[in-house]
């Protein structure tokens, strides 16, 4: 059985988060578990502090706004120091240790720093450093099969931009390989 | 069974108005609503549909009041303050007995507010929703897929009993996303209108479509002939969804957002050995009035939470008829109550009964 | 014997509820010969609006529906997008079409909407008993102007026809008065071509009738037409401002022939 998935996904407008949020939400829709998917919405949108809530449960969901997340993966200081204390015990919070140089002062939650905006910039894939984030989130929590993973990219990305699918699987297994 | 699909809210009411005969959509860009208007720009000019963008709210409920009275599906949406604007025309369309798809994704009020999620145009959408003796019909869904279910229903009722129909949400379900099976197209019996104004051919005496009576008696006549109309749906179409109630000593009722959140807290309440359930209207005019009253039979208490100052609770008071007590509990502005804060009442509540 | 005049045949054996010396039951007769010359009664629908015409869904025989005080226009974009073989005109009054419906009426002359409006301007509202009106003259005493209309307070009349000329969506605007049979003629021939006009797909057009109000001008019902020519006339200039019926026919048949 698969974990029950509340992730919270935050950092600046235009960093991909809703998107990465739609990938993860495929994920569980196509191993046919419950999902949701929420932003947030307003003037952040252009530019401010964007972030998306995505629940996966083999029950129906509630709330679909993740107040408490078990998994945080966040891509800029802001939102790091915003969402830090909502992480339940236990749950992990991956950083995109490019955007972060703070380090988390919790011991009950597993911490992950990634350099995925420098992962990107060094492999020509400039733009998916949500994507390596989201390979982390995968290689450590299993949330789904890899072949779901991979449907999930191929649903998500728009059938006018087919080109971008290699980009993205590269741009996971870089988080998936990242140690 | 068709593929499951992830789909917005605010996209899925439109993709489902389209599946369910509406051709004719005119609306006025407002947040937090916005993706429906877009999604019927893009998709009406592909069908031969009208996606017309009004120069206010107010030109807009009056073209879907012309769409309506020639004979044909239509509709509009928008959010809180858009409504209250579209206030004359829905009145109006009640009036001349017109039905109409109205789609309210509130946000917080009054005035301006904010563009936060919230349920506090209940009192709007049930009590008044212009001026005049009316009702219109109103639908809360809380899941996407619900909300596809609904815009057929609300078109098949709102031409059944020839009056405007609201579909009421909230910015949180019109912006999330969910996975929904859409309706197959072409499966839809559109009921006959020969009422309409779309020209007597010379075929049929002259249509007249209005909501002008001079002569008191006549006007009293006409209302009280609706309101038996209304009577009657308030006998046959009150909707809502129970869960965990048979056993319950607290009954819990929320619509639409915040049932999704209560149904969490009555999870969390049951494995503290809390007896909750809770009862989600569908309906909130007609309200599920006789399911309430029944409840109150066996429940001990009933909390009602919303997200807003207190509005459909006064309802739920009405139903009980001071049979058993009635609590609040709400958030507003756009704040979203989180399941504990509705767990901490329950848990208060229960402590006390 | 043969038959030289009788009431049109989509205009309702009805009476009318107007004042005597009203002109509105000329403009009804005008608009209802058109329509029975067009032979398109049978799939005209017609909106009356909130003022003194409010009941002129009893006076045609063709569909009617009844809008709200302004929102003509916009009723007869929803009827018209529904179905656009049908013939569409509202009949509208200065406080309707040019206060409370402005934005209405401005917006679906810029979309060029193909319907007819036909804008009865007499300077004041009539029905709630004589206030002043977006077209109440500088000067003119009315029961919301009692000193006369004061510009400087309440600002100056509109002219309609020059207002909505200046847009693109505009394909008629012509002003026409209905005080003797030489204007009767010229206002009969207006209405039909903007009947015409919207039969043929050409687009909005507007005539603005000028036109009497004896009892709330105080004035006998000669008196009336004769204020209307020395005061309203010089204001409100009549003539065409602005038709691009025969342009536009030529690019449709041009159009056509490709």
């Amino acid at each position: 059985m698969r974990p029950d998935l509340n992730l919270l996904l935050a950092g600046f407008g235009g960093q991909g988060l809703l998107f990465g949020g739609k990938v993860v939400a495929y994920s569980g829709l196509i191993e046919g578990r419950e999902i949701s998917w929420l932003p947030s919405y307003g003037p952040e949108m252009r530019g401010g502090t964007a972030n998306c809530s995505v629940c996966i449960s083999d029950e129906p969901i509630g709330s679909p706004l993740v107040l408490t997340p078990n998994a945080l993966i966040v891509m800029n200081l802001p939102s790091l120091d915003k969402f830090i204390d909502t992480v339940v015990p236990g749950g992990i919070v991956i950083i995109d240790s490019t955007m972060i140089s703070k380090k988390v002062n919790r011991s009950d939650v597993s911490v992950f720093y990634v350099p995925a905006t420098k992962l990107c910039e060094d492999n020509d894939l400039k733009g998916l450093a949500n994507i390596v984030l989201i390979g982390k989130l995968f290689k450590s929590l299993a949330h789904c099969s890899e072949e779901a993973l991979d449907k999930a990219i191929i649903k998500s990305v728009p059938a006018s931009k087919k080109d971008l699918i290699d980009l993205n699987r590269r741009a996971l297994k870089l988080g998936i390989d990242f140690e | 069974m068709a593929e499951k699909v992830l789909m917005k809210g605010n996209e899925a009411l439109a993709e489902a108005a389209i599946c369910a005969g509406c051709r004719h959509f005119f609306g006025y860009p407002i947040t937090p609503q916005t993706e429906l208007a877009a999604y019927m720009a893009k998709v009406m000019p592909k069908i031969g549909g009208t996606y017309l963008q009004a120069e206010s709210e107010i030109a807009a409920i009056n073209m879907v009041l012309g769409a309506s009275a020639a004979g044909v599906r239509a509709m509009t949406s928008s959010s809180s303050p858009g409504i209250s604007l579209k206030s004359e025309g829905i009145s109006y369309m009640a009036g001349s007995d017109l039905p109409g798809l109205i789609i309210n994704v509130q946000r917080g009020g009054p005035g301006l507010g904010g563009i936060q999620p919230s349920q506090s145009d209940y009192w709007q959408a049930t009590k008044a929703t212009g001026h005049g003796d009316f009702q219109i019909l109103v639908f809360a869904p809380s899941t996407i897929q619900e909300m596809i279910d609904l815009v057929f229903t609300a078109f098949d009722l709102g031409d059944k009993y020839r009056m405007p129909a609201m579909i009421l949400l909230d910015g949180m379900l019109g912006q999330m996303m969910e996975p929904v099976v859409l309706p197959e197209k072409g499966k839809i019996s559109l009921t006959e209108k020969p009422w309409a104004a779309d020209g007597h051919g010379f075929k049929r005496q002259h249509n007249i479509i209005n909501s002008l009576y001079l002569d008191p008696a006549l006007l009293e006549r006409t209302n009280i002939q609706r309101f038996e109309r209304y009577a009657a749906i308030k006998e046959t179409e009150q909707r809502c969804e129970e869960y965990c109630t048979e056993d319950a000593d607290l009954v819990v009722v929320a619509f639409g957002a915040s049932s999704r959140i209560c149904r969490n807290a009555i999870v969390a309440a049951r494995a503290q050995g809390i007896k909750a359930g809770i009862l989600r209207p569908i309906t909130l005019w007609p309200f599920p009035t006789d399911a309430i009253l029944q409840l109150a039979q066996t429940a001990k208490a009933f909390l009602a939470v919303e997200m807003s100052m207190g509005q459909m609770v006064e309802d739920v008071k009405l139903a009980v008829n001071g049979a058993k007590p009635v609590r609040f509990y709400g958030r507003t502005g756009g704040i979203i109550p989180s399941p504990s804060e509705v767990l901490e009442q329950i848990k208060t509540i229960a402590g006390g009964m | 014997m043969a038959i030289v005049f009788q009431r049109p045949k989509s205009l309702a054996e009805v009476n009318m509820h107007y004042c005597p010396g009203c002109t509105h039951g000329i403009i009804h007769r005008l608009i209802a010969e058109t329509i029975d010359e067009l032979e398109i009664e049978g799939k005209t629908v017609g909106i009356a609006p909130v003022g003194c015409s409010v009941r002129a869904y009893d006076y045609f025989n063709c569909d009617m529906v009844q809008a709200a005080h302004g929102r003509a226009p916009a009723v007869a974009t929803g009827l018209k997008r529904a179905r656009p073989d049908n013939i569409i005109f509202t009949y509208q009054g200065d406080g309707d079409l040019a206060a409370i419906g402005m934005a209405e009426t401005v917006h679906a002359a810029t979309r060029g909407e193909n319907i007819t409006v036909i804008f009865v301007n007499n300077a004041i509202y009539g029905m709630t008993g004589g206030q002043m009106a977006p077209t109440s003259l500088p000067g003119q005493v009315t029961q919301t102007s009692p000193y006369g209309r004061d510009v400087r307070a309440a600002g100056y009349p509109i002219r309609v026809c020059e207002l909505l000329s200046t847009l693109d969506g505009v394909t008629l605007a012509q002003r026409v008065a209905v005080d003797c049979v030489k204007n009767v003629r010229i206002a009969k021939k207006a209405i039909k071509k903007a009947f015409e006009n919207q039969v043929n797909g050409l687009g909005y057009s507007i005539v603005e009738v000028i036109s009497s109000c004896p009892t709330n001008w105080g004035l006998a019902p000669n008196e009336a037409l004769e204020w209307l020519r020395g005061n309203m006339l010089p204001y409100y200039p009549l003539g065409v401002y602005k038709d691009l019926s025969i342009d536009k026919s030529t690019d449709k048949s041009a159009e056509g022939g490709m």
